[in-house]
């Protein structure tokens, strides 16, 4: 284990495992699936030797359905996958949301739809952000460019999983998972002995002194069949997720003076940067956005650039879904260009400069 | 409730809450105290009465309500929550056994059970049922078979009997297009990780103390760290079978015991070691297969 700043290097699956080890996860669901099997492996040994538990389940299905379990006892639990296993999750993920159980969901995009492949991809944008399961509800979605943010942003999603207790999404790729650089680590915690006691199921007698009587049941659900029950329900969800437009979080690069500004999120918006850098170097007024949280969505941050006179392209490893998020964040005064990485490809800063100047030049 | 004075004390009454007994009267029967005292939503004849009552009698005698998680399913037994009190997470439809092991391996130190009917359990769970057994996860499964979905209204199930009529298979249920009805009591003890495995009927009193016999073991299973408990119990569904309760026992009787025999299918002992698989029909129940 690395230590107090020490740089290692590790693939960017192998930082999410160990952000989410660092942050106390102690239970881990997995099952195999390209480009991720890095996380499950560290995993099986990782869990064992911190006193946790790691299960490879029989399927995406099973193993969203254990988290779900160890979720409902307020233990941090998490699982990965990517795009295929991640339809056979959404079940569970739509139970967690809608009966309030806190968990941590790692997906790491390839391509689709259906088998698609096993390369980098950013198709699963609308899954991802518009809840994915059935239901009306969001996930908290991070969106990591580099190894250092994968693990920083995994650490991290368990506390807002158990502050929000909800299911936290964090949304890598082939690119993010299967590159290796630097990253450092911070100093291992524990999850408070006492994180979600008032709601955790641990049966009814837990924590009694001598000659208290046990407490009432506790149940955690989704069903709510009564008049007005799931409206109720839903609002306290709806409310929860107003709350969450705090947590907005983008990295905005050379956008002070930009006439463009590039919209581009995690591998493809670390690529963008740099085709951003070079265009710079020549002169070219153009500036890079990128949302570091998908949802909930930085759309006034947007809001305020459009406001300022700047044009939009958004630059997506995907036939064009985040572009209708920015389209709506800056609707009233302004437009977004659609630039597409088709999958299979593996896009170079050189790729973006092109449509960048050819957005740049149109008025 | 009963009042008779010369009645013994019935064992399972220790636990519950105190009741209001005249002079010279003896409380010899009343309802257990990890037991909601409130109607249940169930039909007239329903097994599940019975069979909620039965788990909430071993949580008492065995004094493991107050440290009980359990997974509830999707089915009439869905508000399993409103009438046992304990801790409760609501699963998808089949995946208790699933849930069921995340909560053991997260919280080893609870008493962790599953209550699932037939269609939640030998259909859409059967994946999650397979592999919690195979894994031999410290949990119990509480397994009802009524050969029906029930809460749908009464389509044909997993273990819909040859013949059977139901809202989906209005001919009766035929081998050819629709398959057998899958014995799982027998399935479940052929898996590795399965400590305890048997196969009760709620449908006569004899059945009933049987069947709760075996779900007793089903649960020390767990608590002796043996491995997976599995007890299945042969229940009526009076509204969708179309029968009054009384002819529902009978069908029981006479036409899911001879195709599901009752008994002991696998009992781990000692260490966990070691097992002997018993083969099906050499168990107490009659062996026949005439369905």
């Amino acid at each position: 284990m690395a230590g107090n700043n020490e740089r290692i290097f590790v693939k960017g699956n192998e930082a999410i495992a160990m952000g989410a080890l660092d942050a106390g996860c102690r239970c881990f669901f997995g099952y195999p699936i390209t480009p991720q099997n890095d996380i499950p492996e560290f995993m099986s040994k990782a869990m064992p030797e911190a006193g946790g538990e790691f299960v490879q389940a029989e399927s995406e299905v099973a193993a969203a359905n254990m988290l779900l379990g160890a979720g409902a006892c307020g233990v941090r639990a998490m699982t990965s996958s990517s795009s295929p296993g991640m339809s056979l999750k959404q079940e569970a993920i739509s139970y967690m949301a809608g009966s309030d159980i806190p968990a941590v969901i790692v997906n790491m995009n390839r391509g689709g739809p259906g088998l698609g492949d096993i390369g980098p991809s950013q198709g699963d944008y609308f899954q991802s952000t518009r809840g994915g399961g059935h239901g009306d509800y969001r996930l908290l979605v991070l969106a990591p460019s580099s190894a250092q943010e994968a693990y920083d942003m995994t650490h991290k999603a368990f506390d807002l999983a158990f502050t929000y207790r909800s299911p936290v999404l964090v949304l890598g790729d082939a690119i993010i998972g299967q590159m290796k650089e630097p990253i450092v680590r911070c100093a291992p915690t524990l999850a408070a002995p006492d994180e979600g006691k008032e709601w955790r199921l641990e049966g009814t007698g837990a924590g009694l002194k001598k000659g208290q009587k046990p407490r009432a049941h506790r149940i955690i659900k989704s069903l709510f069949l009564m008049d007005g029950e799931l409206a109720g329900q839903n609002m306290k969800l709806q409310a929860k997720y107003e709350h969450w437009k705090n947590l907005v979080e983008f990295e905005a690069f050379e956008v002070k003076d930009a006439e463009l500004v590039v919209v581009a999120y995690g591998s493809i918006g670390r690529i963008a940067k740099n085709a951003v850098r070079h265009l710079r170097k020549q002169g070219k007024k153009v500036g890079l956005f990128r949302p570091k949280t998908l949802y909930p969505f930085p759309e006034k941050a947007l809001d305020k650039l459009a406001r300022e006179g700047k044009r939009f392209l958004t630059i997506e490893h995907n036939l064009g879904q985040m572009v209708e998020d920015v389209r709506l964040a800056v609707r009233k005064h302004a437009d977004s260009d659609l630039f597409c990485v088709y999958p299979g490809n593996m896009p170079s800063p050189d790729d973006f400069v092109a449509p960048i100047l050819r957005a740049l030049g149109r008025k | 409730m009963s009042k008779a004075k010369t009645a013994p004390k019935a064992a399972t009454a220790g636990k519950s809450a105190a009741h209001n007994t005249n002079a010279g009267e003896e409380l010899v029967f009343t309802r257990p105290a990890s037991l909601v005292d409130r109607a249940t939503h169930y039909c007239p004849g329903c097994h599940h009465g019975i069979a909620h009552r039965m788990v909430a009698e071993l949580l008492d005698e065995m004094d493991l309500a107050d440290r009980t998680v359990a997974a509830s399913s999707i089915g009439c037994s869905v508000f399993l929550y409103n009438y046992i009190k304990v801790d409760t997470v609501e699963s998808p439809h089949g995946r208790a056994p699933a849930v069921a092991t995340g909560i053991k391996r997260a919280r080893p130190d609870k008493f962790v059970f599953t209550y699932q009917g037939d269609g939640d359990l030998a259909s859409i769970g059967m994946a999650e049922i397979m592999h919690a057994a195979n894994r031999g996860e410290r949990i119990t499964v509480v397994f009802v078979n009524n050969t029906v979905y029930g809460m749908t209204g009464g389509q044909m199930a997993p273990t819909t009997l040859i013949g059977q009529k139901t809202t989906t298979c209005p001919g009766g249920r035929c081998q050819d297009r629709e398959g057998s009805p899958i014995r799982m009591s027998e399935i479940i003890a052929q898996l590795g990780g399965t400590a305890f495995c048997a196969r009760g009927s709620l449908d006569s009193v004899k059945n009933i103390k049987q069947a709760k016999k075996y779900m007793r073991q089903a649960f020390e299973a767990q608590t002796k760290g043996l491995g997976f408990g599995f007890v299945e119990l042969l229940s009526g569904c009076p509204t969708n079978w179309r029968m009054s309760p009384v002819a529902a026992n009978k069908r029981i009787t006479d036409e899911m015991i001879p195709y599901f025999p009752l008994g002991v299918y696998k009992e781990l002992e000692g260490d966990g070691t070691c097992g002997s698989l018993i083969a099906p029909g050499t168990a107490s129940g009659s062996a026949g297969e005439s369905k």
